[in-house]
C-alpha cells in the first residue's frame, strides 16, 4: 500500500481544477457543481467554498445519486439510495460539473449523464476528477483531472477525505490474487 | 429477503430502510421524467383474484416508473372462471418468466402458499390475502404518517392511531397494527364488540369500544371500509346506528387534535364510516395516500428486485 497523493497535493490541485473551471467557463454566472456520493459529493462541497472565495459569490453545490441508473445492478449487492440534492434553481439551462473521486471505468459517468436527463437539460455538462486511473470501458473522458494515476487492474484506488474518514490521503493498494 | 407476505416479516430496521428508500422514489414521481431503468427487462405479473383499484393500478405504476414490463390478470374474463386452480395459473406465469408475483386473493394465506410452493422461482408480494394480511398498505400509511406528523425521518414514537370500524374482516388493520407497533407508534382499535377478532387482546394494541372518547387522545384516525362483501352475519342492526356510533363526522373532527390527520385505506363508503365533508376537509390525507403508495411499491419493488438473486437481503440488514 502506498500514499500516491498525501493531503497537501489534494488540496493543491483542487485550488487548481477551481481556477481550471472558472477559466474555462468564463467566471462562475453559469455554473452548478453536483457530486456524486459519497465522496464526489464532499469534493463538490470544497471545490464550491474554493470558487466562492475566488469569486466572492455563493455558488451552489448539490449531489446526484446514480444507483438507480448503474448497469451493474443485477450484478452486485443491493446499495441504499442516497438522496439526490438539486441546488436552487435547477440545472436547466446551466454549466454542470460532475465531481468525482476516481474516474477508472466510466461507468458511473454513465449513470450520472443519465440521472441528470431526470433532473433536466443543463446547457452543458463538464467531468472533474481528483484521480484518473485509466481502464475506461467507455469512450468518456474528464475535463478536469487532479493526477492521472497510471494503475494495474490488480490494484484498487482508496481515496480518503477528512469529513467521512478523518484523513486526506490517495492510496495505492494491491489486491491480492483471487 | 425475497417475498414481502406480512408486516411481521418486517424488522424495524427493514421497515425504516423501506421508507427511506421510498422517500427518494417519491422524489422521482415529483419530478419532470417520472422514470428509471432500474428494474429494465424484468417482468412483474399483477395476479388479482379479487376486485381492486388503488392496489392493482398502484403497483402497476410503480413497476412501470421502475421501467418493469408489467403483465395484469384478473380473475375476471381469464381461465380461473373455468375452473383453472392457483398453482396451474402460477406454474403458467413461471413458464413465461415472472420475476415477481404480486398476488391478491379472497383465500387468507394464500401469498405464503405460492411463496413456500415451488409453482414459481420469482418473489412474491401479497397485496392482500383474504382477511389476513396487505404489507403494502400498512407501509404506505407509515409513510404517510410518518411524512405528516414526523416531518419524514426516523420512526413513529411518540404517535397514537386510532384504526377504527370493521376490524374483524380487515387486513389493513391487521398489517397496520404490527408494522405501525414495529415503528414504535401506539395503536388504539375502535370498533363494536362484534366488529373484533377472537384473539384481538393478544395484538400489540389497545381496545376501546367508544369513538368519542378515543378520537381526542389521537394523532390520526384511520376510517376502515365497512365490509359488506363479507358479511355474512348481523354485525350491527342497522348502517344509521353504526355511523351514528363509529361514524367520522364534523363534530367528532372538531373533538380531534388540530394537527391530526383523517385517513381511509379506500374505497370509502362516503355516508356510512365517514361523511363526504371529513373525506375532503383539509385534514383528510386520503388522496395523498395513494401517491405515497406507488413510492412504496417502487421501494418495495427495488429492494426485492434488483439486487443479484443469490444476495438475498444484503440491503435490508
Amino acid at each position: 500500500m502506498s500514499v500516491a497523493m498525501p493531503a497537501v497535493d489534494i488540496t493543491r490541485v483542487l485550488t487548481r481544477i477551481s481556477h481550471e473551471i472558472l477559466e474555462r467557463n468564463n467566471g462562475s454566472e453559469s455554473i452548478v457543481l453536483l457530486g456524486i456520493p459519497t465522496r464526489g459529493a464532499f469534493l463538490a462541497q470544497r471545490l464550491a467554498k474554493m470558487i466562492q472565495a475566488i469569486e466572492a459569490k455563493e455558488i451552489s453545490a448539490g449531489t446526484v445519486d446514480i444507483t438507480l441508473h448503474r448497469d451493474d445492478l443485477r450484478m452486485k449487492p443491493l446499495r441504499p439510495l442516497v438522496p439526490t440534492m438539486t441546488p436552487i434553481g435547477g440545472i436547466e439551462g446551466k454549466d454542470v460539473i460532475l465531481v468525482d473521486d476516481v474516474l477508472f471505468s466510466g461507468r458511473t459517468i454513465r449513470a450520472a449523464l443519465d440521472a441528470l436527463g431526470e433532473i433536466g437539460r443543463p446547457r452543458s455538462v463538464q467531468l472533474a476528477v481528483l484521480v484518473d486511473r485509466g481502464h475506461r470501458e467507455l469512450p468518456i473522458r474528464a475535463d478536469f483531472v487532479g493526477k492521472n494515476l497510471p494503475t494495474s487492474r490488480q490494484q484498487a484506488v482508496k481515496v480518503h477525505l477528512s469529513e467521512i474518514d478523518g484523513i486526506d490521503e490517495v492510496l495505492v493498494e494491491n489486491i491480492e490474487a483471487s | 429477503m425475497r417475498h414481502l407476505l406480512s408486516a411481521a416479516d418486517l424488522s424495524y430496521a427493514q421497515t425504516l430502510s423501506i421508507l427511506d428508500t421510498a422517500q427518494e422514489m417519491a422524489r422521482v414521481s415529483e419530478g419532470p421524467v417520472k422514470k428509471l431503468p432500474t428494474l429494465r427487462g424484468r417482468t412483474i405479473v399483477n395476479l388479482f383474484y379479487e376486485d381492486s383499484t388503488r392496489t392493482r393500478i398502484s403497483f402497476e405504476a410503480a413497476a412501470k416508473r421502475l421501467s418493469a414490463d408489467v403483465i395484469n390478470f384478473s380473475a375476471k374474463g381469464s381461465s380461473v372462471s373455468k375452473g383453472e386452480s392457483l398453482k396451474d395459473t402460477a406454474l403458467t406465469l413461471q413458464a413465461m418468466g415472472a420475476d415477481a408475483v404480486i398476488l391478491r386473493h379472497s383465500a387468507s394465506g394464500a401469498a405464503h402458499r405460492l411463496a413456500e410452493s415451488q409453482w414459481t422461482s420469482g418473489s412474491v408480494i401479497n397485496a392482500g390475502d383474504g382477511t389476513h394480511e396487505h404489507p403494502t398498505q400498512a407501509l404506505l400509511d407509515a409513510f404517510t404518517l410518518r411524512k405528516h406528523l414526523k416531518a419524514g425521518v426516523g420512526d413513529l414514537r411518540g404517535l397514537a392511531v386510532a384504526i377504527v370500524g370493521d376490524i374483524l374482516h380487515s387486513r389493513v388493520a391487521r398489517s397496520n397494527v404490527i408494522l405501525l407497533s414495529t415503528l414504535g407508534a401506539q395503536v388504539i382499535l375502535v370498533a363494536p364488540p362484534t366488529l373484533l377478532p377472537l384473539g384481538v387482546e393478544t395484538w400489540p394494541a389497545q381496545i376501546s369500544y367508544d369513538l368519542d372518547a378515543t378520537l381526542p387522545l389521537v394523532d390520526a384516525v384511520m376510517m376502515l371500509r365497512v365490509q359488506q362483501e363479507r358479511m355474512e352475519d348481523f354485525f350491527f342492526p342497522t348502517a344509521r346506528e353504526y355511523s351514528h356510533y363509529y361514524g367520522l363526522n364534523n363534530h367528532r373532527l372538531t373533538t380531534m387534535k388540530n394537527s391530526s390527520i383523517i385517513m381511509h385505506p379506500g374505497p370509502m363508503n362516503r355516508g356510512l364510516e365517514i361523511t363526504a365533508e371529513c373525506a375532503d376537509s383539509a385534514r383528510s390525507v386520503i388522496v395523498e395516500q395513494v401517491a405515497n403508495g406507488v413510492s412504496v411499491r417502487m421501494a418495495v419493488l427495488y429492494l426485492l428486485l434488483a439486487g443479484s438473486q443469490d444476495e438475498d437481503g444484503v440491503l435490508i440488514s
